[in-house]
């Protein structure tokens, strides 16, 4: 009965319907700073669409907002067509209506983290196949499996049996792909996936995001990696201040800033 | 030295100790089923829940478990509705069960707050990351919250057990013959109370010393990712799953 109005959704034969995840207008405040102001975003199936914007200009936020990690003020997102479906709760701000449905598309959105947020208490083989087995509810023998491929896809197949605590951040986070990847997600949302590692552990992890992007995933990367966001995106989204500032080819926006704020950022980076 | 007065007196201690055990026992379990409503009464986020988890805590960490047991017992008794009542009144005459319902009254609190803690401890990015992958409220808990939880709380458990083992000696007051109260029947018989309390003194450090190791032994069990990082991790076990 739940799945009639996504049914509906899906059904409806509107542009948003061929995008794997469009996002809509969406407002956010932490009290009374606007931290997003009105975005708007659309990715196609294998888009890879890097964000950038200097600190604090509301790049976390929208992630987190489109997997409802942070509850948007105002704001539609659409994932494979279908609505988030939100209410209004008291105090005039508004709450997701179905949380089962919130549930049923965040594993659908599989997110990398900054700080990697591996679970510390499992092997690593652990953490790729514990939100299979109990979210998705798949056989845990085929899920291993999966697993173990993953794990030598990104290069840690070695390590399977380690604990997070034990190894280097780029194994980490090669790992925290990894266990994203095991999800068989329609969209990958990754938050500074490199912002957190020594610089010469920087290549092993944007090795296996470049090749994920090869392959054809649909990808948000939040980044401060220049060169991945120019030679890898299929577009780039400048955000200032929680608005889109520009938005464009990377090509194209790296050869000819569109917006004064755009070129100030990429000069400030080059310095 | 009387070695024979020595040995007699261990065993008869010792014959005292299931009964110690009992008590240690059912006091222990009863107050991890109270410290658990009361940590979930404090998480649940109502303010009426966590008022009554922070009176109960003042008055159960803030007063004497002596005073506690002495109330329970001989005061409660005191009451019309509790000698009539068919519930109350089998469970508060005895002096067996009273110590128990104090012992379980008293280290609920301190529990409560220990869970407490651990619960705040656990790293929210950890948690995130399960709600991230779609986990409901209650597999987060049960897959992610809770394992990292029981495993913060461990060594303040066990010291919270280990102060139990000690505190079943107050049974004593209220005539129960657990090991406490049999040395004590025997120091007032022979009049040698330095050699009877150094037996009980030790069957409670070795009993003691041996919860102690058993938990030591569940925490290097349940933390392989709290070592340093070993050489041959291949052959690290995984940890259960349920933990
Ligand atoms: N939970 C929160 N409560 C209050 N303010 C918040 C919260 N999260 C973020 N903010 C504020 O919102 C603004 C945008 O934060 P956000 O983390 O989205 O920035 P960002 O673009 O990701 O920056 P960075 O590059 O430093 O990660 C910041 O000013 C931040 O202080
Ligand atoms: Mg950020």
């Amino acid at each position: 009965m739940s799945a009639s109005p996504a049914a509906a959704a899906n059904a409806e034969p509107s542009p948003d319907a061929m995008a794997a995840i469009s996002v809509k207008d969406m407002r956010k405040c932490f009290g009374d700073h606007e931290v997003l102001k009105g975005i708007s975003l659309e990715a196609h199936k294998g888009d890879v669409i890097s964000i950038l914007g200097s600190s604090g200009s509301g790049k976390s936020t929208l992630l987190r907002c489109i997997n409802l990690l942070e509850t948007p003020d105002s704001g539609e997102v659409r994932v494979g067509g279908e609505l988030i479906r939100m209410k209004q709760g008291q105090g005039g701000h508004q709450t997701p209506a179905d949380i089962r449905q919130v549930e049923r598309i965040r594993a659908d959105l599989a997110m990398v983290f900054q700080s990697f947020n591996l679970w510390s208490h499992m092997t690593v083989l652990e953490n790729l196949v514990a939100a299979p087995v109990h979210v998705q509810k798949r056989p845990r023998a085929e899920c291993l499996e999966q697993a173990e491929a993953l794990l030598k896809r990104v290069g840690i197949w070695e390590r399977r049996n380690y604990y997070p605590p034990h190894m280097s951040g780029g194994q980490q986070q090669r790992a925290a792909i990894a266990r994203a990847l095991a999800m068989n997600p329609k969209v990958m949302l990754f938050d500074e996936p490199t912002s957190a590692l020594d610089p010469e552990l920087v290549g092993e992890v944007l090795r296996v995001m470049r090749s994920l992007a090869e392959e054809g995933r649909t990808m948000l990367v939040v980044t401060h990696e220049m060169g991945f966001a120019r030679d890898v995106s299929s577009k780039v989204m400048f955000l200032h201040k929680g608005e889109v500032d520009s938005l464009g080819e990377p090509k194209e926006m790296f050869a000819r800033p569109p917006t004064q704020q755009f070129k100030q950022f990429i000069t400030n980076f080059n310095k | 030295m009387d070695f024979d007065f020595y040995l007699s007196t261990m065993w008869s201690v010792l014959k005292a100790l299931p009964l110690t055990l009992e008590i240690w026992f059912f006091g222990i379990a009863f107050g991890l089923v109270i410290a658990t409503g009361l940590t979930w009464l404090r998480a649940s986020g109502y303010k009426s829940g966590e008022y009554f988890t922070r009176a109960y805590v003042f008055i159960f960490r803030g007063s004497p478990l002596l005073v506690q047991l002495y109330l329970i017992y001989f005061g409660l008794s005191q009451f019309d509705f509790v000698r009539h009542s068919p519930i109350l009144w089998p469970i508060l005459r005895d002096p067996m069960y009273c110590t128990i319902v104090a012992m379980a009254l008293n280290t609920a609190a301190y529990e409560s707050e220990i869970f407490r803690g651990a619960l705040r401890a656990v790293p929210v990015g950890q948690i995130e990351a399960a709600k991230a992958f779609g986990m409901s409220a209650f597999t987060r808990f049960r897959i992610v919250t809770l394992p990292i939880a029981l495993r913060l709380a461990l060594p303040a458990y066990s010291t919270e057990i280990i102060l139990m083992t000690k505190a079943t000696a107050l049974a004593s007051v209220v005539t129960i013959m657990e090991m406490m109260g049999t040395a004590q029947k025997i120091q007032h018989d022979t009049f040698r109370p330095i050699e009877v309390l150094t037996c009980a003194g030790v069957i409670y450090l070795l009993l003691n010393l041996s919860i102690a190791r058993l938990f030591a032994w569940v925490e290097y069990a349940l933390s392989p990712h709290l070592r340093p990082a070993p050489d041959r991790s291949q052959q690290i076990k995984p940890v259960p799953e349920v933990l």
